[in-house]
């Protein structure tokens, strides 16, 4: 709804930025007041994760008495990892093992539930379909800390409480999966492409099998992402659902590392664990997620924006 | 919606197959997904009403184990706790997330402005107990890279940094420093939705940048800020992974039972009294339905078709 048309069209051909060309040659120089506000967040923001990455290679006298965004040592890097690989003999492998397991599972569980879900829920006809669309949307938006005290009941009371199950299947429902592959397949996929493959012979599910399928690689990514990153980094599930320490995922393992701190937790005994330790085992809690954020900015960005469009 | 293309089709081939089951197809595409939806989305639900409304014994009990939660000496400073620090979260939220999307919108170089988005949203990376673990260190005032600021504002030890009164403040950097860069991210996309045409009519009819963010930007963000704010409300009021491993770090400055999911988990694992731990749960439950369910019906946001 453009108001004023007196304007010659001004660069139409970039939607995405707003500066007409003609602007590049009067360029202004940033506003210093708002070149000062990004620069403040962006320390903000990169400050704690650039000073993670150099604590690792400290010793605890290093970290405490040194610059903080100094370098360490290679060799405080080795013993900082020798020593967190001691620590309950190699529990931090086991825990990444562990986060590993429950995240992969749980995320070929929820590709194989969720895609053909939200291919039915855009491209098909059955009875309960809004029914179901409107329970997804709600159950989507709730923060999912809000069933984990239930599902703890609903879990001890078929005597799953220990099993690897009661971890998997939880993380395996994942309507916000079914929501992105709802929204992919209504929006970029036309029906008529459906109905023609039928109108050829093919079944229902030769349909989806042939034809829908391969056009969903970038929504089963998407979904795919968004799964594990969820998987992998929530805290309260495994928490109160795992009992022992040998079935923790990464995450939780943190914890106990966090109470072996003596700095942190004074009761401590013998078996310490130094500041730097905690801040390598930080790290390598995070690298998986890190590791596919920096390749998949991309899918970020469209999965977020995935309900504009649906304006 | 129902026949996408009845001219292209002969009506046969469909209806013959709708005679003896109409919709199977769809019913088998969902049946797992319905299965995981009522194994961990309705049961649990039901479950949790079910021990709110009963004692140890399956008696029925009415409203008692809510007026047990209620009356207990921590839930109402929970409240307050979760309350203040909502407050406090929301607030940042909305101003430094549309302020900062407003002035990455405004760069005129479409690199730096991707490269600091990206930036930005890097943190989102350690969400869980891994950002709180970094935030225990920018805290402590001996090994803090900002150490200098924390003794400037008069705090010297971990301790005095994580004093009760300065909770709500330290749950919202951690939960900013780990969420903000993902919003930011979805309001720049819708920044960038707004017609260019409108900005650049206000420009030409005198209006300054802030009038046009104040009268055309922000108004049309007004949706997708609701959206945050519903979104993170709902997120909020679970507050558990913060003051849980903070708690654990600071020798008790910060209780276990600061937030309503800590005192719901103390209930049911410190005091083995599961029927008033879900009733907390269903005070909870009923927040997350009755946030989502009225912005599913009402924002407009998720059309259903």
């Amino acid at each position: 709804m453009p108001t004023d048309t007196r304007v010659p069209a001004p660069a139409n051909e970039s939607l995405r930025r707003p500066a007409p060309p003609r602007r590049r040659g009067t360029r202004k120089l940033p506003n210093p007041l708002a070149a000062l506000v990004l620069v403040l967040f962006l320390v903000f923001f990169v400050l704690p994760v650039g000073w993670l990455l150099l604590a690792a290679t400290k010793t605890d006298d290093q970290l405490v008495h040194g610059n903080p965004l100094s370098f360490g040592s290679w060799h405080a890097l080795a013993d900082n990892w020798t020593a967190l690989t001691s620590f309950q003999d190699n529990a931090i492998f086991l825990w990444l093992g562990n986060s590993a397991l429950y995240s992969f599972v749980a995320l070929a569980i929820t590709l194989c539930v969720a895609i053909p879900a939200g291919y039915a829920l855009a491209m098909t006809e059955f009875r309960g379909r809004r029914t179901l669309l409107v329970a997804t949307l709600v159950v989507m938006l709730m923060p999912n800390a809000t069933l984990v005290v239930p599902l703890f009941l609903e879990v001890n009371a078929v005597h799953l409480i220990g099993s690897m199950w009661s971890i998997i299947l939880p993380y395996s429902f994942y309507p916000f999966g079914v929501y992105l592959t709802y929204i992919y397949f209504s929006t970029a996929v036309p029906r008529d492409l459906i109905a023609a493959a039928k109108l050829d012979g093919c079944s229902s599910f030769g349909v989806f099998r042939h034809v829908a399928l391969p056009l969903a690689t970038p929504i089963v990514a998407l979904v795919g992402f968004f799964s594990f990153v969820a998987n992998w980094t929530n805290y309260f599930l495994p928490y109160v659902l795992l009992p022992e320490s040998g079935q923790f995922p990464v995450q939780v393992g943190l914890g106990t590392l966090l109470n072996s701190v003596p700095q942190f937790n004074p009761t401590v005994g013998t078996t310490a664990v130094e500041r730097p330790e905690l801040a390598l085992a930080t790290l390598l809690a995070i690298t998986p997620v890190l590791v596919v954020f920096l390749f998949s900015q991309r899918f970020l960005v469209a999965g977020m924006l995935a309900g504009a469009t649906k304006e | 919606m129902t026949t996408a293309t009845p001219a292209t089709r002969p009506a046969g081939t469909p209806s013959r197959r709708r005679v003896f089951w109409p919709g199977r197809a769809g019913h088998l595409f969902v049946a797992a997904y319905v299965v995981l939806l009522i194994a961990f989305g309705v049961v649990p639900t039901v479950y949790a009403v079910y021990f709110a409304f009963t004692d140890a014994g399956d008696n029925f009990t009415g409203f008692s184990n809510f007026v047990e939660a209620a009356t207990d000496f921590r839930f109402f400073s929970a409240v307050g706790h979760v309350a203040l620090y909502l407050v406090c979260w929301l607030v940042s939220l909305v101003v430094f997330v549309v302020g900062l999307a407003l002035l990455l919108h405004r760069l005129t170089s479409s690199g730096t402005s991707k490269a600091l988005r990206f930036l930005y949203y890097i943190p989102g990376a350690l969400a869980g107990a891994a950002s709180v673990l970094v935030w225990l260190f920018m805290l402590d005032p001996s090994v803090s890279p900002v150490s200098a600021l924390l003794r400037a504002f008069g705090f010297d030890t971990f301790g005095e940094v994580v004093a009760p009164d300065h909770l709500p403040v330290l749950f919202t950097l951690i939960a900013f420093w780990t969420g903000a860069g993902g919003w930011i991210v979805v309001m720049y996309g819708a920044l960038n939705n707004i017609p260019p045409d409108l900005l650049e009519a206000a420009r030409i009819d005198g209006a300054s940048v802030w009038q046009t963010a104040w009268r055309i930007q922000i108004p049309l963000l007004r949706k997708w800020i609701v959206y945050m704010v519903i979104l993170a409300f709902a997120g909020g009021t679970q507050l558990f992974v913060e003051p849980q491993l903070l708690s654990q770090a600071s020798v008790g400055v910060a209780g276990r039972d600061y937030s309503l999911n800590q005192l719901s988990y103390d209930f049911a694992f410190q005091n083995n009294n599961v029927n008033t731990a879900a009733a907390i749960s269903v005070e909870l439950l009923v927040v997350g339905l009755v946030v989502a369910g009225v912005f599913v019906a009402r924002s407009g946001f998720f059309d259903a078709d």
